[in-house]
């Protein structure tokens, strides 16, 4: 445990000397590690890192399968990003609104949602995202900006939040939320609620026989992961200087459970791989697709591949039938196998029609 | 002593996993053709699992031979196309499907035997239209008799068809199993050591997921020890 | 089936695209024969395209919903985005027969024809569907087997084939729906099936799970509730997303008071 909370630290410690290096990584990104270009690159994936760290306590601890935790994620975006540009609050007011809608809001749709489980309960989080993507583009009263988005104003920031020469900044305020998230989210799963989340995951009834009502548990772990959410989409509001609708989407959601299954669900770190690695290859894909190396392909083998989403679907169906642990399950096996140890004694039964003993 | 008969299915070396335990460790044992074979043992000595793995519903490893043929890389369905009949510990019968429906689901054979399972089940013709779920549990096992009744099966595997039933309803799943007996093979699992020695000729006893025994019932009867020992009772306390 | 299928609204997408496809291919035909050719076709490819992604995706991972879910997502993004790769992102205009682009009177109403084809079709599969599930042995299997898969298969059946069957007509239905959509529009979009599988999963929420009856109740409900909605608000409010938000206010208020659904059995 100590050992892996130093490689932890270690890990957050290089990150945060990064916008000091001038290391040019080619291949990798276009453009020294310390330029803006790259360092807003590497904090969009540190902000998803912990996006992806927040879905996972609920779909990978808890085994709650939803689709609308986009919905929290917009939630930070656009609550701060109306209140500071329309009703032209001060960045303190602000953050205070957001917060506070970070709570109630997967407060109120979780206790509802949770009414249901399993495969319904995945239909009626989506079903609620929808409503507010729907909500959003329609932009009533002028509120939302519709398609259009809505820009960050600059009037009510810091200096120090504005502009392309102190993108070191919110690269550090990235990374301060990657850290604060892992950190909450060690804290979380450590404790008496996160050991009942992780039963509830195993065998619900069991938790209910131990004399726990599941579904207050599964209330907390709903709202703890929306307000880390919201969080995140706080934080990408001060990256990318805007709110656009598609955070609002289930594209969004689908990305997010992609992330986390990329990674490997049920570990910590994990998933904020598997954020930073998609949100890494997406914006890559998008380079590649327009690139001349795709564009001189023939036709019917240059219009799949000019679609990151087609690439990124297939290699989804692959990792989930070839490797179901993701990232992590991967490290683990190369792990277990460099101790010479037999991974787990071979199995005689294969996962059959269940049976009861 | 007993006549030498032809094997009908042979067990050999037969390992079950579930998780992390190791159900049934290597068992060996064989069902002559012809009669009833009881297969006893306490709670949890492994004898549902067994039957489970013979019909392929349970991961299993080792060799299950049914007339020469292996089952071990057969599914379940053509395991049951070969002639092999099965009554399900808690009855699985259809909730939502009518009683006639479920009949009509099991039917394997050109010429289902409906005359025999109306004749031994009466009951089961009036209440043709109800749904499965709504019968009470004797009315249920009824069902699942009938279903294993209705087709020419080689080789029957029924299991514990008496558990939680009224006295009454044991006599008459008795009389049902004998009727079954009648033209197939049966592996029974039977707790109740009355119905085990009024029904079956040859007995195996499984103790945490072997065979600590395997011969004729009037045996096991006669060695009053190995009965208290594997069964949890006595020979004399099962009367 | 307990399969949550991601992949359904992918369904309708290649419906939609295989009728156009086939409709724009036939030139030489006259409309009303070229769009019979059109829907045909459809329903084969979309047939064809469920059997495949239940055998090849769903059937590996059998009775590991999660997963299940995980690759049925990743087919509907990979399949979407093949689908706007192939043939570009913006809409495109659909060959509809003259005769579906006309008005009917109706009792004093006048409706557009391409409604009344929706709806007479939708009638047609709802019957023939729950006629399938109720008349026919693979219904009976089907009916069985979602109640307790494994007892059906240790009866001789082989369950796995009557499922695919059920993907099947599943992807029939959702490549009609496709078609019919593209006339009711006038157009084919990449991105219409996800739209319409996100309405599809609270109407099934709303009706009760594993309920065909509440299902198609809950349909007509969602739907009058959403148009209605839609008129008065935009007569009114001048704010047109009324509509959608009042299903998804339906869909917490039936959670709140009937978790099961309107149909659906107790957990």
């Amino acid at each position: 445990m100590t050992r892996t909370r130093a490689t932890a630290l270690a890990v957050f410690v290089v990150l945060a000397v990064i916008p000091f290096l001038e290391v040019p990584l080619p291949g990798l990104f276009d453009r020294p590690l310390n330029r803006p270009g790259t360092l807003q690159l590497l904090a969009l994936c540190l902000t998803f890192a912990g996006v992806a760290l927040s879905y996972n306590l609920l779909f990978g601890y808890t085994g709650l399968l939803s689709f609308g935790h986009a919905l929290y994620f917009a939630t930070g975006v656009y609550v701060a990003d109306i209140a500071i540009s329309r009703w032209h609050w001060s960045l303190g007011a602000a953050i205070a609104l957001t917060a506070a809608a970070g709570v109630v809001l997967p407060l109120v749709l979780g206790a509802v949602s949770l009414r249901v489980g399993g495969i319904a309960f995945a239909m009626v989080t989506l079903a609620f995202a929808q409503a507010g993507s729907i909500l959003v583009y329609k932009n009533p009263g002028g509120l939302t900006g519709g398609e259009e988005g809505l820009g960050l104003s600059a009037a009510g920031l810091p200096d120090f939040l504005v502009g392309v020469a102190n993108t070191p900044y919110l690269y550090w305020i990235a990374l301060a939320y990657l850290a604060v998230t892992f950190a909450a989210g060690w804290w979380a799963i450590g404790s008496r609620p996160g050991r009942v989340w992780q039963a509830i995951r195993e065998n619900e009834r069991r938790v209910e026989v131990m004399g726990f009502w599941p579904y207050a548990f599964k209330v907390l772990v709903f709202t703890f992961s929306g307000f880390l959410a919201t969080a995140g989409g706080f934080v990408y509001l001060l990256l990318v200087g805007g709110a656009s609708p598609e955070v609002t989407t289930a594209n969004l959601s689908l990305a997010l459970l992609l992330m986390v299954v990329l990674g490997g669900a049920g570990t910590l770190w994990g998933p904020a791989l598997g954020g930073a690695v998609y949100e890494y290859l997406d914006y890559r894909l998008v380079k590649l697709s327009s690139s001349s190396a795709i564009g001189g392909l023939p036709g019917p083998l240059r219009a799949p591949l000019s679609e990151p989403l087609f690439v990124l679907g297939v290699l989804f169906i692959l990792l989930v039938l070839f490797f179901p642990g993701g990232i992590a399950g991967v490290a683990g096996r190369l792990r277990r196998r460099r101790l010479g140890r037999a991974a787990l004694p071979p199995t005689t039964v294969d996962a059959g029609d269940p049976v009861q003993a | 002593m007993a006549v030498a008969t032809k094997t009908l299915l042979e067990v050999a070396g037969l390992h079950v996993h579930l998780g992390e335990s190791h159900i049934l460790q290597g068992l060996d044992f064989a069902v002559p053709e012809g009669g009833v074979t009881a297969l006893l043992g306490r709670n949890g000595a492994g004898k549902t699992t067994t039957i489970k793995a013979i019909l392929g519903l349970a991961g299993r490893s080792g060799s299950i031979r049914f007339d020469g043929q292996d089952l071990v890389t057969m599914k379940t369905h053509a395991i049951v196309q070969l002639g092999i009949g099965y009554v399900p510990e808690d009855r699985e019968v259809f909730a939502g499907l009518t009683v006639a429906e479920n009949l009509k689901l099991a039917e394997r054979d050109a010429e289902p035997r409906y005359e025999l399972v109306y004749q031994v089940f009466p009951e089961l013709k009036q209440r043709a239209a109800q749904r499965a779920g709504s019968l009470s549990g004797g009315q249920q096992q009824m069902l699942a008799l009938g279903r294993a009744l209705l087709n020419r099966n080689r080789l029957v595997l029924v299991d514990e068809p008496t558990k939680g039933l009224s006295p009454l309803m044991v006599a008459s799943a008795t009389e049902a199993l004998a009727r079954v007996a009648e033209a197939s093979t049966v592996l029974l699992v039977e707790q109740n050591l009355q119905v085990a020695r009024h029904l079956a000729q040859g007995v195996v006893v499984l103790d945490q997921g072997r065979v600590v025994h395997a011969g004729e019932v009037a045996g096991l009867l006669a060695d009053d020890a190995l009965a208290r020992r594997y069964l949890a009772v006595g020979v004399e306390g099962g009367h | 089936m307990r399969v949550l299928n991601f992949a359904h609204g992918t369904f309708l997408t290649v419906g939609a695209y295989a009728s156009w496809s086939i409709a724009t291919a036939l030139p030489g035909l006259s409309e009303t024969a070229r769009f019979a050719v059109a829907v045909g076709g459809c329903l084969l490819v979309g047939a064809v395209v469920a059997a495949a992604v239940e055998i090849g995706l769903i059937r590996p991972l059998y009775n590991r919903h999660v997963e299940q879910v995980l690759v049925t997502v990743g087919f509907a993004l990979a399949l979407t985005a093949l689908v706007q790769g192939s043939y570009g992102a913006d809409p495109k205009p659909y060959p509809s027969p003259a005769r579906t682009q006309g008005v009917v009177s109706l009792a004093g109403a006048t409706i557009p024809s391409s409604r009344l084809l929706a709806i007479a079709v939708a009638v047609a599969v709802f019957l023939a569907i729950a006629a399938f599930l109720r008349f026919t042995r693979w219904g009976l299997i089907v009916r069985a087997g979602v109640e307790n898969r494994p007892m059906v298969s240790a009866l001789g059946i082989d369950v796995q084939r009557a499922f695919t069957l059920v993907f099947a007509i599943g992807g029939l239905a959702a490549a009609l729906g496709g078609a019919l959509g593209a006339v009711y529009f006038g157009n084919v979009a990449p991105d219409r099936g996800t739209q319409t599988l996100i309405y599809a999963f609270i109407v099934v929420v709303i009706g009760g799970l594993g309920s065909f009856t509440g299902s198609a109740l809950a349909a007509l409900a969602v739907g009058l509730l959403q148009q209605f909605a839609n008129y008065y608000s935009s007569v009114y409010l001048h704010f047109s997303a009324a509509g959608d938000l009042a299903v998804v206010l339906l869909l917490a208020t039936v959670l709140l008071i009937r978790p099961q659904g309107l149909l659906g059995k107790g957990t």
